[in-house]
């Protein structure tokens, strides 16, 4: 009896379409990645359900890290590190601190504030990576009675005078409620009625008003 | 998988006298590159940052209106909320009894359910008041006027601690009966 003769075919695979898919994936994940700018505060935001993406332009914020301590830093477009000269100079001259041109422009390029107003000089000398949150001890605002960001809203008011202001507030989930008070005092006493919280997106829960408002398209 | 030299055989016949060059094959194994490729297709998977932060807006009241000018709310419609440290949330109803008989220990879950139960009830304008102490944080704040646009409240203040409140949670806390 002869068995029928089963041809023996080859188990190779032709890769090149497959290669093709997998650089096709890769190029898009190459272009559409944006890497996360190392962060000098690391700060952990907590989620909310709001929808609206955070502002990247005429941007001031202020970062309160985990310890309570409080950063304050602006946008990355040239627009707005000028508006930054501006708040550091109208600081100079307010409170005499005799900073030079060289001092300020090493703290506009600076990624944060992160001193009291009088130290303000000692940052200036730092380079950008001796800049972080464990060698700087943030712009005092624990205290109620000495509250530097009093001082700095009014500045960022005087260097935005005029135009729309992004007030942008970026806390840390642990950060203690009373420095974020003090914050939100700093706003209030410059007129600054409006701002915004950064917090991580998060979906709405099923079957809550706003979701029924939401699937019903009521736009709230 | 290798497949090198497949069309090199020899069982094309040339004419005879015709040298036959040695043919190599022109094909190459693309197993490693497809490798590679997936290698890295995972790594900015697992790296990129797809959704971008969001803001969540809060407007301030202006302090310097005048008090007449202000909006009172009626205390006896008003939920109050109050956070205490460790997550707890205790809340009490309209205004707080002398023996604090209604001031009552709940947590982020359960205020979820209390905030709806108040806005259900044939009262239409609930108003929140939210008092943070100075026990908790920043998270417990965003999560709490998270739930006001959850659940779509739309009255409600952030409003500072009085003593009297500020001494009920952290007696509450200390005998261990808060929420967890």
């Amino acid at each position: 009896m002869g068995r029928p003769k089963i041809a023996r075919k080859s188990t190779a695979v032709d890769m090149t379409a497959m290669c093709d898919v997998a650089f096709l994936l890769l190029s898009f994940f190459i272009l559409t990645t944006k890497f996360k700018p190392s962060e000098a505060v690391p700060v952990s935001t907590p989620s909310s359900v709001a929808n609206k993406i955070a502002p990247e332009t005429d941007v001031v914020m202020i970062s309160l890290n985990a310890d309570g301590h409080v950063y304050l830093s602006v946008g990355d477009s040239q627009r707005d590190k000028d508006k930054k000269q501006a708040m550091l100079e109208s600081i100079n001259q307010r409170f005499s601190l005799g900073l030079t041109p060289t001092d300020i422009a090493n703290l506009k390029k600076a990624p944060f504030i992160g001193v009291p107003i009088a130290q303000l000089k000692q940052q200036a000398a730092l380079s950008t990576d001796q800049m972080n949150s464990k060698t700087l001890p943030g712009i005092p605002s624990q205290d109620t009675a000495r509250n530097e960001m009093n001082d700095w809203m009014a500045a960022a008011v005087q260097a935005y005078q005029g135009e729309k202001m992004n007030l942008i507030l970026k806390g840390d989930n642990v950060a203690k409620y009373p420095v974020f008070k003090n914050i939100i005092a700093a706003f209030k006493k410059n007129e600054q009625f409006k701002f915004s919280m950064v917090t991580n997106p998060q979906a709405v829960p099923q079957g809550s008003d706003l979701w029924k408002d939401n699937v019903s398209g009521k736009a709230q | 998988m290798a497949e090198m030299d497949t069309s090199g055989g020899g069982h094309h016949k040339k004419g005879p006298g015709v040298k036959k060059g040695k043919k190599l094959s022109t094909r190459v194994d693309l197993t490693p590159m497809v490798d590679l490729g997936f290698l890295l297709i995972t790594f900015f998977i697992f790296t990129t940052t797809m959704s971008q932060p969001t803001a969540m807006r809060l407007a301030l009241p202006d302090d310097r209106v005048k008090p007449e000018d202000q909006n009172k709310i009626k205390q006896s419609g008003a939920l109050t909320i109050l956070l205490g440290r460790d997550n707890n949330v205790f809340y009490y109803e309209g205004e707080l009894a002398p023996d604090a008989s209604n001031f009552k220990a709940s947590n982020f879950k359960e205020i979820r359910d209390e905030i709806i139960s108040r806005k259900r009830s044939a009262d239409t304008n609930l108003v929140v008041v939210i008092k943070p102490s100075d026990e908790c944080t920043y998270k417990n704040v965003i999560d709490i006027l998270d739930e006001m646009s959850i659940n779509v409240v739309k009255r409600y203040a952030m409003v500072d601690i009085t003593d009297v409140e500020d001494q009920l949670i952290k007696r509450t806390e200390g005998g261990g009966t808060g929420g967890q």
